[in-house]
């Protein structure tokens, strides 16, 4: 952001007088409001769209298709709705926390995409503390959630945000020591060198660099599910507890505002996992030259990148089920943490050993995961091939004249 | 006596509790059994799950029946052993006025929910039972609902059990 | 199930220390995981259950006191809400009173209707149960593949007798309608395709199928990504036969901690002896015989008996008039009878005793959901919420079953 306010005050296209520093406050807002109205809360709301619809079509139903084409205006309805809704405040809540409560969450949630890149030069802010204040600023939510929780004067909502709280705060642990290989690898914590570390080629990528950043890989994966409140980790959202665990009290604007912070948190996943580990926004320059269409490019694929991991946080709601809080405290701590520790360990080891890396390693990385893939689509087209056999007894209707079984 | 015949069954309970068993009575196999005496039907009930030849170890069911006519309230078990899979009827005859039969729910777990039931809706009280209150009505519902001269309160907490009918004009 | 390093000290000192108590909850009769309207006094210690203390009669409809009162005929629409899932039993169990009572004979092209009929429900019920108990546990999507299939059986049966749900197909003396023209085709193509889905539902949640690609069984062994699955359900609330059989528990809960039971093998009726099943039985195969997963997997198998059931049948149809002649006021000689049904939910016992006249002098249901009931108390010290609600589903409880 400040390289792109420079060069517009170097080309002059600032009016003068105006100190840089204001010029930079100026842009970091205008771009901050535009991600927050423009990039945010559509995200958030398609999300659920495309949630639903991947829902259905696992489920073998359809998903929204009345409310605009494909059902696409559905989440704009029910943002609609939400916003129209009766505003209840339990007569017994404690009632500054129980208000305030949806406002730290989201706080917390926007706060983090000041350091998420889009592609190029657009970031609001290149901080070069990026990742790290990715993770201090989503532990707000830990706060918010507690605050909801105890707020909502309900035993439910209270056990749902002690175990948010509790699952947030342990996952936090794998999660970091996740990415500091990473961090070890291209030697800085902003976001954009991260990412400038990387090339485009997958064998360039940090997931590949060596086998220890790939375990890395999807450790901070499933530790970034859970701190997400992301089935199969979504105890204290779902289940025994009531509809919404935490949010349960809390109807119309501030139901929203939980609501928008997890599914936007989705794509805050996705994003840092693709900053991290998967190349980001980098496109090979051949293609463009130009700064404009070389931008929009790199946006493009980065936003491509972290809308995939979206998809697969989706499809793991819709299959998996959910794990029970010991079982889920045992992962982590057993098994999570000594395994994260032993990849910054293995890594800091392979960089001394191999300073530039293993052009080998990352090549034969490279095809595992290819050959991971193939195996996987392999199954695909099996099941695929298995269903249109039987598709005739997909339309199977029982009220209709039926074959006559010998 | 590995005994699946009602009647072995019942000759074991005679010569060994005597007058406290009546004679054997049912035409079926699934209503053949003898009444016994309140006092001893804890007693009988032991013996009938322990006994090597018997082996009932499940209470298939108990229930109570209301007999104005003879002023008893009949308590009626139904035990079935699934080793020699026989099943055997014992029924128990109290007062309608003051019912109560010594609780069988040290022999077999099951009847503590039953006698549970029978009390509720019965007004059978089950002496040594471990936990005796209602269980289907609410705890303060006055009366016990299965009787044949039971009459329904007009009121409860004060919403009115009964209402105009919707067909009047 | 271990609980190491997650128990917590609790220190009771008031002064100078910290004082805690345990939370009461009321797990409402409002709830999105009960199986209908119950209610639990949950004493925990946080996540740890000391003890589920359930409180039932919400649903208590008194039906048993109704059949006293609209007699022989009228009751029988009253016997679908005793177990509203599997109705078909309950209606069965009524007309077999009578008919015991009363010394009717059935015709045989009737008995095979009910059975089909039976049979059908059976499935229905247990896809209800296994769909709901995996939507408990968080899985969701295979209650809607369960439901998909349900769909299939509700639009075959309301061909046949009009409903979907609460069904009144039976009577005193046969069944009410006769099957009609080309059902039996249907339902014969219906449960040639039902059956191999019950493996790939099983999949879904087990993991098991790949027969054909032995790789993928190892790959997937080692993945075996549904073992979330397993570890919510294994070794959670294990009961013994000994006290399975101490309770009263009946069905695949009885069968699922080792007892080989089944009413329609040991204490045959209807046309069950000219039919050929196996009764599936718990082996302890993720856990301890008598966990939950075992009652489960009792369930699934039981359902592709169903299947072989339901060809023999469907194959076999004699001819003839599907109900005796009754009459229309039936009033069955003085006695009494203990009729027991293998419903989908266990061993249902219907004691009825008349006194000669049109009503019934006593109607008493004894359903394997009662008695299933009773031992959460016990089973759930211990145990933790969320595990709670997998025991309630693992039992297939129904509400109206318990209270009548």
């Amino acid at each position: 952001m400040q390289e792109l306010v420079d060069r517009l005050v170097a080309d002059g296209l600032v009016p003068g007088g105006i100190p840089l520093w204001a010029c930079y406050l100026a842009a970091m807002l205008l771009f901050g409001g535009i991600v927050v109205f423009v990039f945010i809360l559509p995200i958030a709301g398609i999300t659920t769209w495309v949630e639903r619809r991947v829902a259905g079509r696992i489920q073998s139903r359809i998903g929204p298709n009345r409310t605009g084409p494909a059902g696409f205006l559905q989440w704009l309805a029910d943002g609609i709705k939400s916003v129209l809704k009766e505003d209840i405040v339990p007569s017994a809540a404690d009632v500054p926390l129980f208000k305030l409560a949806p406002y730290v969450v989201i706080t917390g949630f926007v706060a983090a995409f000041v350091v998420v890149p889009f592609g190029g030069p657009l970031i609001i802010a290149d901080l070069n503390v990026g990742i790290l204040y990715l993770t201090a600023v989503t532990a707000l939510v830990v706060v918010g959630i507690l605050m909801a929780g105890w707020a909502s004067n309900n035993k439910w909502s209270l056990l749902g945000g002690i175990r948010s709280a509790a699952q947030i705060v342990s996952y936090e642990i794998p999660a970091g020591l996740s990415f500091l290989p990473v961090v070890m690898l291209a030697g800085t914590l902003s976001m954009q060198g991260i990412i400038r570390h990387q090339g485009w080629a997958p064998w360039t990528w940090h997931v590949f660099d060596n086998p220890f950043t790939f375990l890395a890989f999807f450790i901070f994966f499933v530790s970034a599910l859970a701190e997400g409140n992301r089935t199969p980790f979504d105890l204290p959202e779902a289940e025994s507890e009531l509809v919404m665990g935490f949010a349960t009290e809390y109807s119309g604007l501030r139901n929203l505002l939980f609501f928008m912070a997890e599914w936007g948190n989705l794509y805050i996943i996705g994003a840092v996992v693709t900053t991290l580990f998967l190349g980001g926004w980098q496109i090979p320059l051949a293609l463009a030259e130009h700064p404009v269409p070389r931008t929009v490019l790199q946006f493009a694929l980065f936003f491509a990148k972290a809308y995939f991991w979206v998809f697969v946080a989706v499809w793991l709601r819709w299959t998996l089920p959910r794990i029970r809080v010991d079982q889920m405290m045992v992962m982590c701590w057993k098994y999570l943490v000594p395994l994260a520790f032993v990849n910054l360990m293995g890594t800091a080891v392979w960089m001394v050993l191999f300073p530039a890396g293993l052009g080998g390693v990352r090549v034969l990385l490279c095809l595992c995961a290819a050959g991971l893939l193939g195996v996987f689509a392999r199954r695909v087209v099996f099941h695929i091939r298995r269903a249109r056999l039987t598709r005739q007894d997909l339309s199977f209707n029982p009220l209709s004249t039926a074959r006559v079984i010998g | 006596m590995a005994a699946s015949d009602p009647a072995a069954i019942h000759a074991a309970l005679r010569s060994h509790f005597g007058d406290a068993v009546g004679d054997l009575a049912g035409t079926r196999p699934d209503n053949t059994g003898t009444t016994v005496a309140p006092s001893a039907i804890v007693d009988v009930c032991r013996f009938l799950k322990t006994e090597t030849g018997l082996a009932f170890d499940c209470l298939s069911n108990l229930s109570g029946v209301d007999y104005p006519k003879r002023n008893v309230i009949e308590v009626v078990y139904h035990l079935y052993s699934y080793r020699y899979r026989h099943l055997f009827v014992l029924k128990v005859d109290v007062p309608r006025d003051n019912p109560a039969v010594p609780s069988v729910a040290g022999v077999w777990h099951a009847a503590e929910w039953q006698e549970r039931e029978v009390f509720d809706l019965l007004g059978v009280t089950f002496e040594g039972h471990p936990d005796l209150r209602r269980i289907l009505m609410p705890e303060d519902w006055p009366g016990h609902p299965l009787r044949k001269d039971f009459v329904e309160p007009e009121e409860y907490h004060g919403i009115s059990t009964s209402r105009e009918s919707l067909l009047k004009t | 199930m271990s609980l190491t390093g997650f128990e917590v000290e609790i220190q009771r000192e008031v002064d100078g220390g910290l004082s805690t108590e345990d939370m009461t909850l009321s797990m409402g009769p409002q709830h999105p995981s009960t199986h209908g309207v119950l209610r639990f006094v949950v004493r925990a210690d946080g996540e740890v259950m000391k003890e589920a203390i359930p409180d039932i009669g919400y649903l208590h409809r008194s039906i048993e006191k109704i059949a006293e009162k609209v007699g022989w005929h009228g009751f029988m629409p009253y016997t679908d809400r005793v177990d509203y899932v599997a109705a078909m039993f309950c209606n069965q169990g009524w007309a077999m009173a009578g008919e015991r009572l009363a010394g009717i004979e059935v015709p045989k092209r009737s008995e095979y209707c009910r059975v089909i009929a039976a049979e059908f429900n059976r499935i229905q019920s247990h896809l209800l149960s296994v769909g709901s108990m995996a939507m408990d546990i968080g899985a969701y999507t295979p209650f809607t593949h369960a439901l998909r299939e349900r769909e299939y059986i509700n639009d075959l049966i309301e061909e046949l007798c009009g409903a979907r749900l609460t069904f009144n197909y039976m009577r005193i003396g046969g069944v009410a309608w006769d099957i009609p023209p080309g059902w039996r085709e249907k339902a014969l193509a219906y449960v040639e395709r039902f059956e191999p889905l019950i493996d790939e539902y099983n999949a879904l949640i087990f993991a098991y199928v790949e027969r054909f690609e032995p790789l993928i069984d190892e790959y997937n062994a080692l993945i075996s990504f549904n073992k979330i699955y397993t570890e919510r359900l294994a070794n959670v609330a294990v009961i013994t036969a000994q006290e399975a059989i101490d309770y009263n528990l009946v069905g695949p809960n009885l069968r699922g901690s080792g007892v080989h039971y089944d009413v329609r093998r040991d204490e045959p009726y209807s046309v069950y002896p000219e039919l050929d099943f196996e009764v599936p039985v718990g082996t302890g195969e993720m856990g301890m015989v008598g966990d939950c997963f075992d009652r489960y997997m009792v369930r699934m198998r039981e359902m592709k008996e169903s299947c072989k059931i339901l060809r023999q049948c469907l194959q076999r149809l004699p001819g003839g008039p599907v109900v005796a002649k009754v009459a229309r006021n039936f009033k069955p000689p003085a006695g009494d009878c203990y009729v027991r049904v293998e419903s989908a939910r266990g061993d249902m016992g219907w004691y009825v005793v008349s006194d000669g006249t049109a009503f019934p002098h006593r109607c008493k249901i004894r359903t394997g959901s009662f008695a299933a009931m009773s031992i959460i108390q016990k089973v759930s010290r211990n145990l933790m919420i969320a595990d709670l609600i997998a025991v309630i589903a693992s039992f297939d409880l129904v509400a109206p079953e318990i209270d009548r």
